[in-house]
């Protein structure tokens, strides 16, 4: 028997419930919520800022500065001690690369653009979440764009290939599982995101990207729906 | 804040006006949520006006500290979390986070709203710890209000889960609450002074006019059970006297918000 009915009856190529708002950190100078499933993720901008201290600056261009958190009663298991370890602070990482290409920070030399991730409630997929609301909340900050960032992960569950990963399926016991995080930019499909731990064919991974590519359409439409909310009260003259 | 807009503060506070429209004893709107986050054993939102906390229980096994063997060991944290504020920093608690974990663990202990001793499993072995972490998610002032608040509805929301004498599963929920006494539920105010004048529960634009504070946690019986001057300037034997009166007149008003929930 492989895994071919999923815990949730989810269909293999079917994302939890999403929910996403834009704004909803006022002191910020942009913020966003996401939401898939039981994983939840805030992200707030703050900047383009000054940078210190100052061996930090870059005077041919802005930087961005990501940092993933996990609040410490987050977990499914034991409480997270607060402060980063070396997962967050890869996640943190792996998470600035994904927004990178859709930024040009080239007008603002020697400074940041802060982005910070905070997550009060977790049930896997949390870079990915994470990512969603990131550039969300850089797209509310005002920050130019040339598109949004869409992520999910993907992975192969015995022989069943599925999207959007819970704790319990990536626990999985009775058979092998793989994991793939994957960030996509919507209007060309490029990836800004790949990791994978587990074992995989190639072609199945190609299959996967292939059901990513399609599961982050579906994110973009939510992101977008999102942000035209929040700025429905301006109107041309 | 520079002298001018304090001066102009201080002429609109004279007439029982606020910058955004308050009277000086004037909350802004509280709204409370329970159940925010599954993965803790009790969580809490609250929201006074913009100012947003997230308060999260959790609970585990641990030996008790060697001076209260019979007890349970309650320990409070506070992360104020850089998405809340432009001038907050990752990392380690600085002096701000650390008075708001202390003070709120003042009023939680000293009311003595949780039966401590019935947190103990085998005297000088094994105790239930209640790890209370409050997260900051937006600070528009009076954090720390706010963060006492979230506390006592997110213990009121806790629940504890399996626990077998060898190992906890977090996985299963009981339908064991945690031990309290609901009439010691403490209720923090603070009650800042500017210039002559005292008002509550300030604004981000306020607590930069701060001559000193007053933070006073008090139980529905009115019982005052910690406190805590802040701010740089002296304050009165008067002046502690009225501040205590708005707290707790303050303080009965926002614990029928805490019943409700």
């Amino acid at each position: 028997m492989g895994y071919d009915k999923r815990f949730d009856g989810r269909r293999a190529d079917q994302m939890r419930e999403i929910e996403a708002r834009v704004g909803v950190i006022p002191r910020a100078d942009g913020s966003a919520y996401f939401r898939i499933g039981r994983t939840i993720a805030y992200a707030a901008v703050y900047g383009p800022r000054n940078l210190y201290p100052r061996f930090l600056q870059d005077p041919s261009k802005g930087i961005l500065r990501c940092r993933y958190n996990m609040m410490p009663f987050s977990g499914s298991g034991e409480r997270v001690r607060p402060g980063g370890n070396r997962r967050s602070k890869e996640i943190s990482m792996v998470t600035e690369n994904a927004l990178m290409p859709v930024l040009n920070l080239d007008d603002f030399p020697n400074a940041v653009v802060d982005v910070f991730i905070e997550l009060p409630q977790t049930d896997s997929g949390t870079r990915c979440a994470g990512i969603c609301a990131a550039s969300m909340a850089l797209a509310d900050a005002g920050i130019s764009m040339r598109d949004l960032v869409t992520s999910v992960s993907v992975g192969k569950v015995g022989s069943s290939l599925l999207v959007d990963l819970t704790y319990d399926e990536e626990a999985y016991e009775d058979e092998p599982v793989s994991d793939v995080p994957v960030a996509i930019l919507p209007r060309t499909g490029q990836i800004s995101l790949l990791q994978m731990d587990g074992e995989i064919e190639k072609d199945e991974l190609i299959r996967l990207l292939d059901m990513a590519k399609k599961a982050c359409w579906g994110i973009y439409e939510v992101q977008k729906a999102a942000l035209k909310e929040r700025f429905n009260c301006v109107k041309a003259d | 804040m520079n002298k001018d807009s304090k001066e102009h503060m201080l002429k609109s506070l004279r007439e029982n006006l606020r910058f955004d429209g308050r009277r000086l004893s004037d909350f802004r709107e509280i709204s409370l949520e329970l159940g925010v986050s599954d993965s803790a054993e009790g969580s809490a939102r609250v929201r006074i006006g913009d100012t947003e906390v997230i308060a999260g229980v959790k609970l585990g096994v641990e030996s008790p500290y060697p001076d209260t063997p019979d007890q349970g060991n309650l320990i409070v944290g506070t992360e104020l979390l850089p998405i809340a504020n432009p001038a907050f920093e990752p990392g380690p608690p600085g002096t701000e986070s650390i008075e708001i974990s202390r003070v709120v663990d003042r009023g939680i202990r000293e009311s003595k709203v949780i039966d401590i001793k019935a947190l103990c499993i085998t005297p000088g072995e094994k105790v239930w710890a209640v790890n209370i972490d409050i997260c900051s998610i937006n600070d528009s002032g009076n954090l720390i209000d706010c963060a006492a608040l979230a506390t006592v509805a997110a213990i009121k929301d806790t629940v504890f889960p399996e626990f077998d004498g060898e190992s906890v599963d977090y996985k299963k929920k009981s339908s064991k609450r945690l031990p309290l006494a609901k009439s010691r539920m403490p209720v923090t105010v603070t009650v800042v002074k500017i210039g002559e004048h005292l008002i509550v529960d300030p604004g981000f634009e306020e607590e930069a006019a701060i001559d000193a504070r007053l933070t006073v946690a008090s139980t529905a019986e009115g019982v005052i059970c910690s406190m805590q001057k802040g701010g740089d300037k002296a304050i009165s034997t008067e002046d502690v006297s009225s501040m205590i009166d708005l707290a707790l007149l303050k303080a009965r008003e926002i614990s029928k918000v805490v019943e409700r929930a």
